[in-house]
C-alpha cells in the first residue's frame, strides 16, 4: 500500500473538519469522554438484549455472535448522495435489463461484448429460467451495492449483490441504536429517515405480485432457519413487514399455488422473498437433497403462481467474472457512460493478465471469482511470503478461479477507541429496491469498518464492525 | 397464523412455566433439607419424581444428595428438563416466533436466558441458592408481565396461555401424586392426622401458604389442602382454575376462527369432570388414579391441540 494517507471522510489533510461532520465534531468534541465509552457499553448491551446477532456455523457455545458496532456516524452530505445515487440507480437497471437478456435473446453475447461461456459457464446460470418472464419483469428486487471511495470524487464499485444481499437490518438496528442513545445529536443534523425500508420493501414486493394473485397480495419471507447466519435479520424483516417467516417444511404446492400451513388450514403465498439460496429452492427442480425449499415451487413461478425475490438465477449478476464486464454491460443496456466506476481487474484466464498478475502480485488483491465473505482472499501489500507463493501455485494451477485488482486506498472515518477518535477504513453499501414502479435507493445503508488499524477487510466474519450511516438532509 | 408459530408459542410459554415451577421445587426441597435434616435424603428423591427426572438422574448419579439434585435441576447439561436448558428451549421457540410476539416479551425473555446463564454458570453456592431461585421466578414474572402489558388479546395470545395452562395443570398433579406415594401409601391414611411439614412443602411448592391460611385457617386437614389445590377456582395453581383458563382459551379460538375442533370437546369433558368432582368422590376412587388419569387426558388434550391446530405436517 502507498504511504501517501487515505482520503478521510472527516478531517481534511490540514486538520479542518468537513461541512457534514462539523455539527457532529462540534458536539462529540463537549461530550465527556468517559461518558461516551459507557454509552459504547451500552449499545452493545443494547444489541445482545435485542438478540442482533449472527449466529457462526459449527460451534455451539457462544455461537451467537454480536457484529461491533462504533458509535461515531459516517455521514454523507446530500450533494454526494445525489451523485451516487443517480450511478447506483443505472446500475441496477443495467443489472436487471442484463439478467432478461440473458435469459431471452442474450443480444449482449450476439453483439459481441460478452463471450459466450461467460454465461454458458456461470454456475449460477440457471437454463431453467431461460424464457421465464418474472411478474413484473424484475429480476433482482433487492440489490445491494458495495461501494468504496479514494478521494473526495472518487468512488468505485467493489462489488454488487444481487441474489441475497443482507445486511439491511444492522442499517435499520444501527440507527434505532444512535437515537436511542444520542437523541439529542439528531436534533443538530437533519439525516434522512431509513425507518421507513420495511414499508417500502412491502409496497416493492407487493407491487410484483403474480398474475394468480387475487386482491391485496400476501408477501412471506423464506428462511433456511432458526440456525442460519442471517436468522435475525430474516425474523427482523417480517416482523417488521408484518408478515409470516415461514421454512420449507411450512409450504406445499397446493391446486397449483404454493401455500403456507397455518392453524386454519393452507394459505396460498403470492410474493415470496426468500433468503434461500438457488440451488436449495425446490428439490424437484434443483438440488435433490434441500429440505430447505418447497417440491414443485419453481413449476408453479413458471406457471405464474408465485413471484420470487430475487428471481432464481440472478446470482450470475454478481459473479467476480461478470464484474469485470460491468463497465461493458451498463453502456450496452443504458447507452451512457457508466457513473460509477469499477475497480480495474484482471482477468487471469487471460494469458497476458495472469503473467502481469504474477509480476505485481505483492501490490495485488486476488479473489477467487465464486468466493464471498473476504475468504480464499489475498491482499497482495500485507501477506507474507508465505502466502504469496501459495498463491502464486493456486494462479498458476487455475487461473480462471481468479481475478485480480490493484489495492485501493480505501477512504478512513473515524471510530471511537479508548484512545479517542481514530481513522479506520471503510465501506458502503446501500440498499435498493426494484420494481415496475421504479428504483428507490434508501438514503443510508451499511457501513462497515475494519477495526483493526491499517486493516481493509472489513467483513463481520473477519473482525469488521458496522456504522450508523447518515445522508444529510442538505449541505 | 402460521400452525408453526402456534406451536412455537405453546412451548415457549410451557417452557417458561416449568422454569419457575422448577425453581419452587427446589426452593421448598432445600427448606425441607433444612429444617428436617433426617428426611432430607427421600425428600430430594421425591422432588426428582415429581420432576419426572428421577431415571436420567440415576443414570448420572451414584446417590442423592442435596448438592447434586439441585445442581441436576438447575444447571445440568445432560437433563433436559433442567432449568438452564428449559430457558434455552423458551427462548429458541421465542426467536421462531419472533413475528408474533412483541419486541417486549421477546426481549423479556432473552434477558431471562441472558440473566439466567450468567447465574447458572458455576455451581451455586448454598449461600447463593435463595437469591438465585428468586431471580428465576422474578425473570419468569417478568415474562409474564411483558405478555399481559404488550400482546394483542387474539389467537396468539391463547396458543401462549394454553401453554401456561396445560403445563401448570401438568406440574400441579404431579407434585400431589408423588407426595400422595411418598406420604400416603395407602388409602386408609387420607384424612388422618398429618406430617405438617410435608403439607407445608406442597403448599410452598405451589406458594400457596398465605391464600391457604386465609381459606382455611391455620388447621392443615389433608383433605382440605387437597381439595384447595385441585379444586379451588380462587387458587392459580389449581387444577380446576388451569382447565377453566384452558376452556376460555379455547373458546376464543373458536370464536376467533368460527370452528369447533375435537379439542373443545375433550377440554369440555375434563372441565365438567373437574366440576363435578368433590374431593371426597376423588379420595373414593383414589387420588393417586385420580391424578394419574388426569395427567393422562391433560396430555392427549395438548396432543390434539397440535393436531388440530397444525403444529407440524
Amino acid at each position: 500500500m502507498s504511504e501517501k494517507t487515505p482520503f478521510d471522510e472527516m478531517t481534511r489533510l490540514d486538520g479542518t473538519i468537513r461541512d457534514a461532520y462539523k455539527a457532529f465534531e462540534a458536539w462529540f468534541s463537549s461530550e465527556e469522554p468517559a461518558h461516551l465509552r459507557a454509552k459504547a457499553r451500552e449499545a452493545e448491551a443494547f444489541f445482545r438484549l435485542t438478540g442482533i446477532t449472527f449466529n457462526v456455523y459449527g460451534q455451539a457455545e457462544a455461537a451467537e455472535r454480536l457484529i461491533p458496532f462504533d458509535i461515531v456516524p459516517r455521514i454523507i452530505a446530500a450533494r454526494e448522495w445525489a451523485k451516487l445515487s443517480r450511478g447506483i440507480e443505472q446500475r441496477v437497471s443495467a443489472l436487471n435489463a442484463f439478467l432478461h437478456d440473458i435469459h431471452h435473446r442474450q443480444e449482449i453475447v450476439r453483439s459481441g461484448r460478452l463471450p459466450r461461456e461467460m454465461i454458458a459457464k456461470n454456475d449460477a446460470y440457471l437454463s431453467q429460467m431461460i424464457g421465464v418472464d418474472p411478474p413484473g419483469g424484475i429480476y433482482t428486487h433487492i440489490v445491494g451495492i458495495d461501494l468504496v471511495r479514494t478521494g473526495a470524487d472518487q468512488f468505485y464499485v467493489l462489488e454488487d449483490n444481487a441474489r441475497t444481499p443482507s445486511g439491511v437490518s444492522y442499517m435499520l438496528e444501527n440507527r434505532e441504536t444512535m437515537l436511542h442513545m444520542f437523541p439529542e445529536i439528531f436534533a443538530k443534523n437533519r439525516v434522512q429517515r431509513v425507518s421507513r425500508y420495511p414499508e417500502r420493501l412491502h409496497a416493492s414486493l407487493s407491487a410484483c405480485a403474480p398474475p394468480a394473485c387475487e386482491g391485496d397480495p400476501v408477501v412471506a419471507v423464506l428462511t433456511p432457519g432458526i440456525h442460519n447466519s442471517a436468522y435475525y435479520e430474516h425474523s427482523f424483516l417480517a416482523d417488521q413487514m408484518g408478515v409470516e417467516l415461514v421454512e420449507g417444511h411450512d409450504l406445499r404446492v397446493v391446486n397449483g399455488r404454493v401455500a403456507m400451513r397455518t392453524t386454519q388450514g393452507y394459505k396460498a403465498i403470492d410474493v415470496l422473498y426468500r433468503r434461500v439460496d438457488d440451488d436449495f429452492l425446490d428439490p424437484m427442480n434443483f438440488r435433490t437433497d434441500s429440505y430447505l425449499g418447497v417440491p414443485g415451487i419453481f413449476d408453479v413461478y413458471r406457471a405464474g403462481g408465485i413471484t420470487i425475490a430475487n428471481a432464481p438465477g440472478t446470482g450470475v449478476a454478481d459473479d467476480k467474472a461478470i464484474y469485470s464486464y460491468m463497465p461493458e454491460i451498463v453502456e450496452f443496456y443504458t447507452g451512457e457512460k457508466p457513473l460509477l466506476e469499477n475497480v480495474p481487474t484482471w482477468r487471469c484466464s487471460a494469458p497476458d493478465s495472469l503473467a502481469y498478475v504474477l509480476d505485481n502480485l505483492s501490490e495485488l488483491v486476488v479473489k477467487e471469482v465464486h468466493g464471498s465473505g473476504g475468504y480464499g482472499m489475498l491482499i497482495g501489500p500485507t501477506a507474507s511470503k508465505k502466502e504469496l507463493r501459495e498463491f502464486r501455485r493456486k494462479l498458476e494451477a487455475r487461473p480462471g478461479n481468479y481475478i485480480a485488482q490493484p489495492t485501493l486506498a480505501l477512504s478512513t472515518a473515524p471510530i471511537f477507541t479508548r484512545a479517542g477518535l481514530s481513522p479506520r477504513h471503510l465501506d458502503l453499501r446501500p440498499f435498493v429496491l426494484v420494481s415496475p414502479n421504479g428504483i428507490e435507493i434508501t438514503p443510508g445503508g451499511l457501513t462497515r469498518v475494519a477495526l483493526k488499524k491499517g486493516s481493509l477487510v472489513v467483513n463481520s466474519s473477519q473482525g469488521g464492525g458496522t456504522k450508523d450511516t447518515w445522508v444529510l438532509e442538505d449541505d | 397464523m402460521l400452525g408453526k408459530t402456534a406451536g412455537g408459542l405453546l412451548w415457549m410459554f410451557r417452557y417458561m412455566e416449568r422454569c419457575e415451577n422448577l425453581a419452587r421445587l427446589v426452593e421448598t426441597g432445600q427448606r425441607i433439607a433444612l429444617t428436617r435434616p433426617d428426611r432430607a435424603d427421600s425428600e430430594w428423591s421425591s422432588l426428582l419424581q415429581t420432576a419426572s427426572s428421577r431415571e436420567a438422574y440415576d443414570m448420572h448419579h451414584d446417590e442423592v444428595t442435596g448438592e447434586a439434585v439441585i445442581d441436576w435441576l438447575l444447571r445440568a447439561r445432560d437433563n433436559p428438563a433442567s432449568v438452564i436448558n428449559c430457558i434455552a428451549q423458551a427462548r429458541m421457540n421465542a426467536r421462531l416466533v419472533r413475528t408474533a410476539i412483541t419486541r417486549e416479551v421477546w426481549e423479556s425473555v432473552n434477558e431471562a436466558w441472558m440473566t439466567l446463564g450468567r447465574e447458572l454458570s458455576s455451581r451455586v453456592s448454598m449461600r447463593d441458592l435463595q437469591r438465585v431461585l428468586g431471580v428465576i421466578r422474578q425473570r419468569s414474572a417478568f415474562v409474564r408481565g411483558a405478555l399481559h402489558g404488550t400482546m394483542l388479546r387474539n389467537d396468539i395470545y391463547d396458543f401462549a396461555r394454553l401453554g401456561t395452562f396445560i403445563e401448570r395443570a401438568d406440574a400441579t398433579a404431579r407434585l400431589l401424586d408423588v407426595k400422595y406415594y411418598v406420604l400416603l401409601p395407602s388409602a386408609a391414611g387420607v384424612g388422618s392426622s398429618l406430617d405438617n411439614a410435608q403439607w407445608e412443602v406442597i403448599l410452598r411448592a405451589v406458594s400457596a401458604e398465605g391464600a391457604y391460611r386465609m381459606v382455611h385457617g391455620r388447621v392443615r386437614m389433608a383433605s382440605d389442602i387437597a381439595r384447595f389445590l385441585m379444586l379451588d377456582k380462587r387458587q392459580p395453581r389449581s387444577l380446576s382454575f388451569c382447565y377453566e383458563k384452558i376452556g376460555a382459551n379455547l373458546e376464543y379460538l373458536e370464536r376467533d376462527y368460527g370452528v369447533r375442533m375435537p379439542c373443545h370437546n375433550m377440554s369440555e369433558a375434563i372441565c365438567q369432570d373437574l366440576d363435578r368432582a368433590t374431593i371426597h368422590s376423588i379420595i373414593e376412587t383414589g387420588l393417586h388414579e385420580f391424578l394419574q388419569d388426569f395427567l393422562r387426558r391433560n396430555a392427549s388434550l395438548a396432543a390434539k391441540i397440535e393436531q388440530d391446530y397444525r403444529f407440524t405436517q
